[in-house]
């Protein structure tokens, strides 16, 4: 499959794929669409089924579809991060791995015959311990989606090879999970990833020229451990609220067995506590993971940019030794300059692509914010109408 | 059913109160004996003679307790007593005759008049009536429990709580007064009401439970918020507590509530102390009475009985779980709190990060919303606990007593069976006696027999009547059971409500802010 450099296509993506690009808010490019039709749930794979369609050329058809599953992704994400030609980019984070093991326990738990439940109890928990499974099934869905609709919209990783052959090849494409030698590796890559970061900034003294930079990275830092903190708050509370939700269950019941049968409307609001919880978990909680990652991501840019510009200096030093001892100037010329351009390079895409993610994250927290206020007083609305009905019903009886 | 209705005895003494029902609307309280058969005839406790002269005050409680399974509530025509006030303060074999009030409706006093010798008919059509009307609680009598000071200082040291009662019934010396009571003046109250209620049938409501820690850490001084919750829960539950005896039409007329209420020098009670000797020897009567429970095997002859106890059986293990599952309730509203709070402090440092203007001050508003979130949440804690949990262990306390009253009857059945095997005995003995002709001895076994004969019947009717006054008392519980758990429901429901129209508020303040950003 070729890579026509068809200028068309960019300009088409161009403005599309620059503006609105949120969580959920990605402007829908015809010449190129993806979505996750389906997904379905086996024992510990989850399998997702990629729909794809596209006007581009390099295609075999217009219409593809293909099942993959989680750790195709993270092998796509795996080799965008480790192309070079991609060093001046944020990757869109990988999709987290589908983890329904808190909730499998849950449900597996309960079906193991808990005798202090009564049937009453026992088919509440169940609904509600299957609601809460098919939430968070949704929810890796949709964020193995974004991922994917992320790549299509970004106008230089959308034409990656790689990314054709995840869209299109029906075959499976047997990704190997990491073996532990590459694990590891990874491991270490990172720890020393963020040792060099100290290094490079601190004790190599390198001097921060851009004054853009510098307060993208100032930012960056603080920015990416605070919201890493509010998501962890966030998910506490939406648990709290969860367990919260649950507890209602056992007591509604045995209101309405106490034979006052106007208290079998207490039943409502338990109800709406797990569905008020599983709102705000996917509005609020979801947008911090999200640019809890993002912004590690754009951490990520920062520091492949750093490193070009050490790469840069280190030429620089190496041209000007190799002057004073007038040996291998020319080699030492050539390194230079292709270090120079590709720190500067790096320096241009990653000024756009910081820019872009600024955008990105105020526009989806203004979406996202907005969105939690409604269905917040939505639902606040709903629980008060239902209860003052039920008001309504019991002080009638009296 | 033996022995359920029957004539008021004192018929005669009828003639004087028609012409005061023909006062018009004032009901008069009138004391009847209930319809037991009580062989000494007019003793129905009484009411202060003051009282029947005054007619016109208002609504006066007055019922009579007839039959089993209803729960009366019937303006009798009855003999007013004109006997003394004070009721003797053990109970005789002659059960209290009940004084309840009744409601004072219109209805009823026509009927009254009309009515005067035909007392059982009576009764049954008024009693059908007022039944309906029964939900109109008139006793009006308002009870509040306020104002705790600590007294003194050290171990010595105690919470006085104000005691205030509103009232317009006539047997109180007036119509609004307060006194200083502290904790033990009110299980002293308990503990007289019990010997005195108890063991005929009377569900007595038992006091607020005792707490060691509790008062420990008041007493030492502490001004933390454990202490002033622990006062705060006792004195809503002595409020509470209080309000229910006077609820209780019986013992509303009981001269020791009386004076507890009333008079501003109240004996100490120190039986009521856990180490007081007195208190040593109800551990030791609690301990043999289990042991005797353990032992009696009642031939229940009657269903009624039987389903009760299954009932309340049942009661007593659905309410206890709920309890349970409310304070676990509770407890994590308190975590969702604490962790909203966690989740404030936290958005609002992102949005001190965040460096575009409009979103951070959007962040820094969501963690003002959630700040206020956090406090609804824990109002709403205090709703749980107080309105439900409480409400939830004053339900177990007062099945206990339900299950000792029943513990009663049967030890009453009990002391009826085996006076009926000594009377076998007696007689046996005397059946002897004669055969061994020894005619002294003979009188002495003739004596005994009838002294036995009558202990039986006496064993009979008091089984008999504590039966009759078991039923009352149950369906009586049943009523206010139902009564209570709505009304605390709808309070509950009603702080729910208020929860959400708050949250829509927030929400709704702060949709804007989200909406500023640009």
């Amino acid at each position: 499959m070729g890579i026509p450099a068809n200028g068309s296509e960019d300009s088409v993506s161009g403005p599309n794929g620059e503006e609105g690009r949120g969580i959920a808010e990605l402007v829908t490019d015809p010449s190129l669409q993806v979505e996750i039709s389906d997904a379905v749930s086996e024992r510990d794979k989850v399998k997702f089924t990629v729909q794809t369609k596209s006007s581009l050329p390099h295609f075999t058809r217009p219409a593809l579809s293909v099942v993959r599953q989680h750790e195709d992704f993270v092998w796509l994400h795996d080799t965008f991060s480790e192309n070079d030609e991609y060093a001046g980019i944020i990757i869109p984070p990988a999709p987290p791995r589908p983890d329904f093991e808190t909730s499998r326990e849950k449900l597996q738990r309960l079906g193991e015959g808990n005798s202090t439940l009564t049937r009453e109890e026992f088919a509440k928990m169940k609904q509600e311990l299957e609601g809460e499974y098919l939430a968070i099934f949704k929810k890796t869905v949709a964020m193995h989606e974004v991922f994917l609709q992320h790549l299509a919209a970004h106008p230089v990783l959308r034409r990656d090879h790689n990314f054709y052959v995840f869209l299109e090849y029906d075959q499976d494409l047997s990704v190997r999970g990491k073996n532990r030698k590459e694990l590891l590796g990874g491991f270490f890559r990172n720890m020393v990833k963020s040792a060099d970061e100290v290094l490079i900034t601190g004790v190599l003294g390198l001097k921060e020229v851009d004054e853009f930079f510098e307060h993208e990275r100032t930012f960056l830092l603080e920015y990416n451990t605070r919201v890493r903190d509010t998501c962890l708050k966030a998910d506490r509370v939406m648990r709290a609220h969860k367990s919260l939700a649950e507890d209602y269950i056992p007591i509604s019941v045995a209101l309405s067995s106490l034979g006052t049968q106007e208290v079998c409307q207490l039943q409502t609001p338990p109800e709406l506590l797990g569905r008020v919880a599983s709102d705000e978990d996917l509005k609020l909680s979801d947008l911090f993971k999200y640019y809890m990652r993002d912004s590690q991501a754009a951490k990520d840019l920062l520091y492949r940019r750093l490193q070009a510009l050490a790469d840069y200096e280190n030429a620089n030093k190496a041209l000007d030794r190799a002057r004073l001892r007038n040996k291998e100037v020319k080699p030492a010329e050539a390194h230079q300059q292709l270090c120079c351009q590709r720190f500067e390079q790096l320096s241009a895409s990653a000024k756009q692509e910081l820019t872009d993610f600024k955008s990105r994250r105020i526009s989806a927290f203004r979406k996202n914010l907005i969105e939690l206020a409604e269905l917040e007083v939505k639902h606040a609305k709903a629980s008060s109408l239902l209860l003052q009905n039920t008001l309504i019903v019991l002080k009638g009886d009296a | 059913m033996a022995a359920e209705r029957e004539p008021p005895p004192l018929g005669e003494a009828r003639q004087p109160e028609l012409e005061e029902l023909e006062d018009g609307e004032d009901l008069f309280t009138s004391t009847v004996s209930t319809l037991e058969s009580s062989p000494s005839s007019p003793e129905p406790a009484s009411l202060p003679t003051e009282d029947i002269s005054i007619n016109s005050n208002g609504p006066k409680p007055a019922e009579i307790i007839l039959d089993d399974d209803r729960e009366d509530l019937f303006a009798a025509t009855e003999e007013v007593s004109l006997d003394s006030p004070e009721r003797e303060p053990i109970l005789s074999p002659d059960p209290t005759p009940a004084i309840t009030p009744v409601t004072p409706t219109t209805l009823v006093t026509p009927r009254m008049e009309s009515k005067s010798i035909t007392a059982p008919v009576i009764f049954d059509r008024s009693r059908e009536e007022i039944e309906e009307e029964a939900n109109g609680d008139v006793f009006d009598i308002e009870i509040n429990v306020s104002d705790p000071e600590k007294v003194g200082d050290g171990m010595n040291a105690y919470m006085a709580y104000r005691v205030t009662t509103k009232t317009s019934l006539s047997m109180f010396h007036k119509n609004e007064f307060s006194v200083k009571r502290r904790f033990s003046d009110f299980l002293g109250l308990h503990s007289k009401l019990a010997t005195k209620y108890l063991h005929v049938g009377y569900i007595v409501p038992p006091a607020p439970e005792k707490s060691i820690v509790g008062m420990t850490k008041v007493k030492v001084g502490k001004e933390d918020s454990s202490s002033t919750e622990f006062v705060e829960k006792r004195r809503a539950a002595l409020e509470r507590y209080l309000q229910r005896t006077v609820k209780h039409p019986t013992l509303l007329q009981d001269p020791d509530l009386r004076q507890f209420l009333e008079s501003s020098e109240l004996p100490r009670a120190v039986n009521t102390q856990a180490l007081s000797g007195a208190g040593i020897l109800r551990m030791v009567n609690k301990a043999a009475d289990a042991v005797n429970k353990m032992t009696i095997k009642m031939n229940e002859s009657d269903a009624w009985f039987e389903e009760k106890q299954q009932q309340f059986e049942n009661l007593d293990q659905q309410l206890r779980k709920l309890h349970s599952n409310v304070e676990a309730l509770v407890c994590h509203r308190k975590e969702l709190s604490a962790n909203t709070a966690a989740f404030a402090k936290s958005a609002a440092m992102l949005g001190n990060s965040e460096d575009h203007t409009a979103l951070s001050r959007a962040l820094s508003q969501l963690a003002e919303v959630e700040e206020k979130i956090d406090q609804l949440h824990q109002e709403q804690a205090f709703a749980d606990f107080y309105v439900f949990s409480e409400l939830l262990g004053d339900y177990i306390r007062l099945i206990a007593a339900v299950k000792g009253v029943l513990d009663h009857r049967m030890k009453c059945w009990q002391k009826w069976q085996d006076a009926q095997v000594t009377l076998q005995k007696k007689r046996e003995a005397e059946a002897k006696l004669q055969l061994a002709n020894k005619p002294d001895k003979l009188q002495q076994a003739k004596d005994e027999i009838k002294e036995w004969e009558t202990k039986v019947q006496q064993g009979e009717r008091d089984f008999e009547q504590i039966s009759k006054t078991i039923r009352k008392e149950v369906g009586r519980f049943e009523k206010e059971r139902v009564k209570d758990f709505k009304t605390v429901i709808i309070k509950y429901l009603e702080s729910l409500v208020q929860t959400q129209q708050q949250l829509i508020k927030y929400w709704e303040a702060f949709l804007p802010e989200a909406k500023a950003i640009a």
